[in-house]
């Protein structure tokens, strides 16, 4: 087993094992805590694949910017693993059933995808030259677009949050 | 797989290399202390520190022993791990940063052996740096979080939103540095600004970015929780500030991670905008001194600008009162932020007509 089977094997671990972390302590912030791992673990996961600018924005977005107001406002609401609110058996088993059956599907979608054609290529696309070329010819338009849906986004929360 | 091919003398070079530079760091963290305090005394017409051996020279020590010998208390109701955790993340986020900063130029041993002066040439160098900065916020969080105090918690959460909010304003300033030298390596950004004047005009980035400067400055001065923008140790509001139920050496961490921060931020501007290791007549002096003497020549004058930055940071803090949180919001937002546009709008304009000429 090479350095780069090993590395992807212990960052896929890290990876599953927090994001189970998120979902399965009772505090929120050490659920917010694991969800910051799991980020890290992920950008693990693209230095591997040579896509270095993807690993860093994934940190600085992420991990750096939105996870701190997610730690902000449960700091905020003061959470404890005491004050959750007990949720009754129905719902509690509503959940079960949508949640299996998501899994299910995901897993009809999967189980035919064939895995001997994922072999790992060295193409650094994932390099910023690279990245950004593409960005700017070929999905310029998309590119464009998803950039006004975010400036949408955030007038929308200024109006809301104007005082009148 | 990879690291089978890397040779064992480069792991060594680079743990020498990493070494120093750690220890450098927290050799200059510890006299940027004393040396705020000997500021700090000249500019209220006091004497400063004076006891502990000539000019108060060993003050750290004694202050650093002072730290370490005083009782540890974590509070009951704190969370204990997070509690430990706060200042650990502190410092390592302030230690991880110095990796990408190029300290001097390569030197080629007379065997032909070249040593590169720097720990990771990776080619998002800028970048790195960025994602490190904006993780610096969490120590400061969870330890104020942990102390389950209410003015630790007040603290923590004016650190955050002042953090995300000069960090904006602090990446559209780089941006405009980012078009105009095409890369994000520090070693090439270093590598443009060679010597001081090229083609009639000067070739360090502070000349043809002042106002990028000027933005990242003050933006350097909020991430860093320096006066004027001190809001998350305001001691007159908050009592003292995140670190309140902290004692003995993580408090001293939480105090000391600000001072390396001082240090690396200031080698990363003198990098970004002052031309790095570079200085005028470089070429000249090369030729005259052998390439031990140069290199070390280009790193003191790098640590020069360093010194030159870090008294800049002192000479601020004593003179400019303390900003109100509104004020600090008002200036973050409304005015580094769109000059920083306008500056970005501008450079790419100028970079346009240029290329079309």
């Amino acid at each position: 087993m090479g350095l780069y089977e090993i590395l992807f094997w212990f960052l896929t671990v890290m990876a599953l094992g927090c994001a189970l972390g998120v979902i399965l302590s009772r505090n929120p912030i050490s659920s917010v805590l694991f969800l910051i791992a799991t980020f890290f673990a992920i950008s693990g996961h693209y230095i591997l694949m040579n896509a270095q600018f993807l690993a860093i924005v994934n940190i600085i977005v992420y991990a750096g910017a939105i996870m701190v107001l997610f730690l902000f406002v449960i700091m905020l609401m003061n959470l404890n693993a005491d004050t959750e609110p007990q949720k009754n058996r129905l719902i509690q088993l509503a959940g079960v059933i949508s949640g299996g059956i998501l899994f299910l599907v995901i897993l009809g979608a999967l189980r035919n995808v064939p895995v001997a054609s994922l072999e790992r290529t060295n193409t650094g696309i994932g390099l910023i030259k690279n990245l950004g070329k593409v960005l700017f010819t070929q999905f310029v338009l998309p590119f464009e677009i998803s950039s006004v849906l975010f400036l949408s986004a955030m007038i929308g929360a200024i109006v809301i949050g104007r005082k009148e | 797989m990879l690291l089978l091919l890397i040779g064992l003398s480069f792991i060594i070079e680079k743990v020498i290399l990493i070494s120093v530079i750690l220890m450098g760091s927290l050799g200059i963290a510890m006299y940027a202390t004393w040396a705020e305090r000997k500021v700090a005394a000249v500019m209220q017409d006091r004497r400063g520190p004076n006891r502990a051996g000539p000019f108060g020279i060993l003050q750290p020590l004694a202050d650093g022993l002072k730290l370490f010998m005083k009782e540890e208390i974590i509070p009951d109701s704190s969370t204990r791990f997070l509690f430990i955790l706060g200042p650990c993340l502190a410092m390592l986020t302030a230690l991880m940063t110095s990796a990408v900063v190029p300290w001097g130029p390569d030197y080629v041993t007379s065997s032909g052996h070249v040593v590169a002066l720097q720990v990771a040439d990776i080619n998002i160098g800028i970048l790195f740096i960025f994602g490190v900065v904006s993780l610096g916020v969490y120590g400061v969080m969870l330890g104020g979080w942990a102390s389950n105090n209410k003015f630790s918690l007040l603290s923590s959460i004016r650190a955050a939103s002042q953090a995300i909010s000069y960090e904006l304003a602090m990446g559209i300033s780089l941006i405009a540095l980012l078009m105009l030298t095409s890369t994000l390596s520090l070693r090439e950004i270093v590598g443009q600004q060679h010597g001081f004047w090229h083609d009639g005009y000067f070739t360090w980035n502070f000349f043809k970015q002042p106002i990028g400067f000027l933005v990242f400055l003050v933006c350097s001065f909020a991430e860093l929780n320096r006066a004027p923008f001190d809001l998350p140790e305001a001691e007159s509001e908050l009592n003292m500030g995140y670190h309140q139920e902290y004692s003995s050496m993580k408090l001293g961490f939480y105090l000391f991670a600000e001072y390396i921060n001082m240090f690396v931020s200031s080698a990363i501007m003198a990098t970004l905008f002052f031309g790095g290791y570079n200085f005028p007549f470089m070429d000249q002096v090369q030729v005259a001194a052998g390439p031990l003497f140069f290199t070390i020549i280009c790193v003191m004058v790098l640590l020069t600008k360093v010194v030159g930055f870090i008294l800049f940071f002192m000479f601020v803090r004593w003179t400019l009162p303390r900003f109100r949180y509104d004020q600090l919001m008002r200036l973050g937002w409304k005015s580094l932020i769109p000059l920083a546009l306008v500056n970005m709008v501008i450079t790419g304009a100028v970079i346009l007509w240029t290329l079309k000429k």
